[in-house]
């Protein structure tokens, strides 16, 4: 087939696909409501999502710390400004290595749990089966996960970047003898409150986009071994493109 | 057969899947109170039929009445309105994983009364109770048998007392004992709670031992429509192929393809 009608075609279905998914989200939004009467179902999802997911966020946080300590000190150590490595340090995970490694370790250890979990109820009949007992299977089973993931999200992001304060910490206080006060006096003179907020902003972003790819995906799976596969693998490569992409369009809108 | 007081009457029904029709035409009236079977060769849409009494697929054309309601001009909140008063048996039981046996049976009754722990767990017992499983209330899907999750999706299916039971091939993959329970339920519970039962199955001896009434499909159209008795002494030839367990008839044993020696002939193109 002729590139060129070929190229067109994909940028057809991919804006297909983005009208679906956008009008899957408008009937998350819709069904909120009446879901958030039941908020044990969404605590329980956020503990699925969230909890579970603290130890590989909070292992991934402690060496990307550690990473960012030992690098930010080779390279400050040349201008002489060890001092200044809490606060490059914590300016680097709260801005942009925690909303992005935590948006990308979500959709790997949770968006692929949410996929699989809908995917395998679809081709079980469970959601049919929810649908003839009158229970809408949006409300019941996928809001509440989408919920979840959108609150676990920012607090993951959080848990991260103490975790990478501590660990840069570890290795110039610790390792490298950084001073100990100016490592954190400078943080906190060099770190405001747009920073922070920037972080916020992204990682609930990210965590509407992660949660989204995943109870899309997981719902609208195939219901076959192989669909509900396809769905999860399709959840972490989209997640993982559409959190880059969010990052880049997200950072140039808060230069 | 056309009994006024149907309480599903499907009229000229026309469904096509993938421009492939399903349904050229049917004509079926479920008599309230009744067991009545659905019955036909695989690929003949009984689930599909179900399905659309269900209000799962919407009917292509023609008209399907289930107890008064239209069922194609029928709204979201109409047939949420009209499931409460149905109940169906999933084929693979459908239980959901995450919550117990006796969670599972509770579940509508959580989803749409505000009755009391105390009366929910009187209704669940009652209901594990009449298919022999309340000692199984604490266990979870997964550890019962196949048998034993069709029981417990049973009881979960007759939990809020419905009009319509609905069975997707309740015999399926059993053994002898287990298809004797169910069966012995079906009946049972028809009479007992006076339900209006559709039991969609294959298993020509099985169901014709509890059904009141048969309706056999093929080729989209209803091919037989009787008392077992009826069908058994039946002289048509689907009839009698499918009674008699016939490879070959008028369903033939070929799917539809090209001739056989040309295509073993051929060069190998196409395949």
């Amino acid at each position: 087939m002729n590139p060129v009608t070929e190229l067109w075609r994909s940028l057809i279905e991919a804006l297909v696909a983005l009208g679906d998914v956008s009008r899957f989200l408008l009937r998350l939004i819709l069904a909120t409501p009446r879901a958030l009467l039941r908020f044990e179902l969404i605590v329980r999802q956020i503990f699925n999502s969230g909890a579970l997911s603290l130890v590989i966020i909070m292992l991934s946080g402690l060496f990307v710390g550690m990473v960012l300590g030992l690098q930010g000190f080779q390279l400050l150590q040349r201008f002489g400004s060890e001092e200044a490595l809490g606060v490059a340090a914590a300016i680097g995970l709260v801005k942009e290595l925690s909303p992005v490694i935590t948006a990308l370790l979500f959709a790997g250890r949770a968006g692929t749990a949410l996929a699989s979990e809908i995917g395998l109820m679809r081709a079980t009949d469970q959601l049919s089966a929810m649908e003839m007992m009158a229970v809408d299977p949006i409300e019941r089973v996928v809001v509440p996960r989408f919920l979840g993931g959108v609150i676990a999200m920012p607090l993951l992001a959080a848990i991260f970047s103490v975790i990478g304060v501590y660990g840069a910490q570890l290795v110039g206080v610790q390792i490298m003898h950084v001073d100990s006060g100016s490592f954190w006096s400078q943080m906190r003179a060099g770190v405001d409150f747009r920073d922070v907020n920037e972080g916020l902003v992204k990682s609930c972003i990210f965590g509407v986009a992660c949660s989204l790819i995943a109870v899309y995906q997981g719902y609208y799976a195939i219901p076959t071994a192989e669909g509900v596969g396809r769905a999860t693998t399709r959840t972490v490569v989209s997640s993982a493109v559409m959190v880059l992409f969010l990052d880049y369009l997200l950072t140039s809108a808060f230069l | 057969m056309n009994t006024p007081a149907a309480i599903v009457e499907i009229r000229d029904l026309h469904y096509a899947v993938n421009g492939r029709p399903i349904f050229d035409g049917l004509d079926v009236d479920i008599a309230p109170g009744r067991i009545t079977a659905i019955m036909g060769p695989s690929g003949t849409g009984k689930t599909t039929l179900l399905r659309l009494i269900t209000g799962q697929l919407r009917a292509y054309s023609g008209s399907l009445i289930v107890a008064g309601q239209d069922m194609r001009s029928l709204r979201r909140a109409g047939l949420y309105a009209l499931r409460r008063r149905m109940g169906m048996l999933f084929q693979n039981g459908a239980l959901l994983t995450d919550l117990s046996v006796f969670e599972n049976v509770a579940f509508p009754l959580r989803e749409h009364t505000d009755l009391t722990e105390r009366l929910i767990r009187q209704l669940v017992l009652t209901k594990l109770q009449a298919v022999g499983l309340r000692g199984a209330a604490d266990l979870m899907p997964a550890e019962l048998s196949g048998g034993m999750g069709r029981r417990v999706a049973l009881a979960r299916a007759i939990v809020m007392d419905p009009e319509i039971l609905v069975y997707d091939e309740p015999f399926v993959g059993l053994d002898p004992i287990s298809l004797g329970v169910i069966l012995r339920l079906i009946r049972r519970l028809n009479d007992v709670l006076g339900l209006t039962s559709i039991v969609v199955s294959h298993d020509v001896t099985e169901i014709s031992s509890v059904a009141d009434s048969v309706y056999l499909l093929s080729g989209g159209k209803v091919a037989a429509h009787g008392a077992p008795r009826d069908l058994q002494a039946s002289s048509s030839p689907v009839v009698r192929q499918f009674i008699g367990g016939l490879p070959d008839g008028p369903v033939p044993f070929h799917f539809p393809a090209p001739d056989y020696f040309g295509e073993l002939l051929a060069r190998g193109e196409g395949h």
